[in-house]
């Protein structure tokens, strides 16, 4: 095993491991709100990082080509991207009147229609 | 090594899409199926190395554009109620 395959593995599985404590923060959370929170930050760093870790393997196996900047920009777009969606859902779902999650557990409610309109 | 991430990051999928079919709300859903996508962006690009085909890359580029774009445009209907 050379030293290309150690380093750009030490930044996919970095990466991997950034992406399922993302999934696994999804899944487990008690509210919208705070779903948001892994899902707008470790899976945009993740998913970074797994590509970072392609960059490396392909500049030194194949040299500098046009596939390394493709990587490059999906990973410039995902930076702008997902945290533009996230930002977005947290605002539709303000807008549509969910309220955040408290202490005492009764929180997830839509207002009925008529306290919506006071 | 790209087969065992890709392994892995396919758990994780099938971790976001127990959220995606349970979540309570339909925020939920559109958040599960955002997360989705970005592994699949991943996913494709590894798919490209596992099978010496770097030129899914092209396709991957495309699968984040359109993503973002569902996103946007499924918030929006749900907000005014029309996408004009």
């Amino acid at each position: 095993m050379d030293i290309v395959s150690i380093i750009s593995g030490f930044f996919i599985f970095t990466g991997v491991f950034f992406i399922i404590v993302a999934s696994i923060g999804v899944v487990r959370f008690p509210d919208f709100y705070s779903r948001i929170h892994p899902a707008g930050k470790c899976d945009t760093m993740g998913q970074a990082m797994v590509l970072i870790g392609l960059i490396i393997f392909e500049l030194f196996t194949e040299g500098f080509n046009l596939i390394s900047v493709k990587m490059f920009i999906i990973i410039a777009f995902i930076f702008i991207v997902n945290p533009t969606a996230t930002h977005a859902l947290a605002n539709s779902a303000l807008i549509m009147g969910l309220k955040p999650w408290t202490k005492d557990g009764k929180s997830e409610e839509y207002p009925s229609s008529e306290e919506r309109q006071k | 090594m790209f087969s065992v991430a890709a392994i892995i990051i396919i758990v994780a999928m099938i971790l976001v899409l127990y959220r995606a079919i349970q979540g309570p709300r339909i925020c939920d859903r559109v958040l599960a199926v955002n997360v989705i996508g970005t592994k699949t962006v991943v996913l494709l690009a590894l798919i490209g190395y596992i099978y010496e085909r770097p030129h899914f890359m092209d396709i991957a580029l495309v699968y984040a554009l359109i993503n973002f774009i569902a996103t946007i445009a499924f918030l929006k209907y749900r907000e005014t109620g029309r996408l004009d």
